[in-house]
């Protein structure tokens, strides 16, 4: 009986502590290589976002295109009357 | 005394145990600081991402109706075009101005795609090449696409003079004396009493 109480001790001991040991070291390393994917991340989530503050300028595009569209239906407008049809 | 009645295998399999849990404990306490660095980095990637959705909210819309009014522009230009110059004619020039535009037609005339585009120079006189070409520079020379271009570029200002109303072109000896104004100008206008006076009525009171 006590014999396999020592063979217990000696599989504990060289297999079951080894393996915990093994697979808690590679949750802590996987832990600790997602932290600076995360700060590359928020860092250029933070870029990103600091980029879009122009678009507020769109509004102002979006008028001079309108402004432009309408110039040119005046002009449209004027040739249509000045340059005959070519049928 | 209970340390001593413990037989060696027993004191063995209590070690190894409490190596276990040593190394449990230290491993999970490392992975919870790193999981609440990591918790910390998400919300700061949160709070970028949410003015990226919020600055980026109306980009769609704006786009659309930018891309809207160009679609406007671009069929009354292309009808227009097409209705002064004619199908093949117009597709001459946009062929001329922007090479390899003609197979693809315009939009707004399905036939186009199989209308066969003449070649600009046979079309068009020598004027509207030069003006195309004034305004493009591109290669749609009458003889030869590769030859010089027509703008002269030292002496361009002085041609341009040549559009305009001969005034000062040929350097004349007198000009034309500018208005005289003041109270001894030849010609005398009313003053209006109203300049100057009291307002009627006061901005943003109807009547």
């Amino acid at each position: 009986m006590t014999t396999l109480w020592w063979i217990a001790d000696i599989v504990l001991l060289v297999a079951v502590i080894p393996v915990v040991l093994y697979l808690l070291h590679g949750v802590l390393s996987a832990a600790k290589s997602i932290v600076p994917s995360v700060e590359r991340i928020a860092s250029a989530a933070a870029a990103g976002s600091k980029d879009l503050d122009a678009t507020a300028l769109l509004l102002t595009t979006q008028d001079q295109v309108a402004k432009t569209v309408a110039g040119v239906a005046e002009y449209g407008g004027s040739l249509d009357v000045i340059i005959d049809d070519a049928s | 005394m209970l340390v001593a009645s413990i037989e060696p295998v027993g004191a063995v399999a209590l070690v190894a145990a409490l190596l276990i849990v040593l190394a449990l404990v230290f491993y999970l306490v490392s992975t919870i600081l790193q999981l609440r660095k990591i918790t910390a980095g998400l919300d700061t990637v949160i709070g970028s991402v949410s003015e990226i959705v919020q600055k980026s909210a109306p980009v769609a819309d704006v786009v659309n109706s930018i891309n809207g009014q160009l679609d406007a522009g671009v069929d009354l230009l292309e009808g227009l075009l097409v209705q002064k110059a004619g199908m093949q004619d117009a597709l001459g020039l946009v062929e001329g101005l922007y090479a390899g535009s003609a197979a693809a037609g315009f939009r707004s005339f399905p036939e186009s795609g199989t209308t066969t585009a003449p070649r600009i120079g046979e079309v068009y006189t020598k004027g509207t090449l030069t003006l195309a070409r004034l305004g493009r520079e591109a290669p749609i020379a009458m003889a030869n696409p590769a030859g010089p271009v027509l703008r002269n570029v030292e002496g361009g200002s002085l041609a341009a003079r040549s559009l305009y109303p001969e005034v000062r072109q040929t350097r004349p000896d007198a000009l034309p004396r500018s208005p005289v104004i003041g109270t001894d100008a030849p010609v005398q206008y009313e003053q209006r009493d109203d300049i100057g006076a009291p307002r009627r009525r006061l901005p943003g009171k109807r009547a």
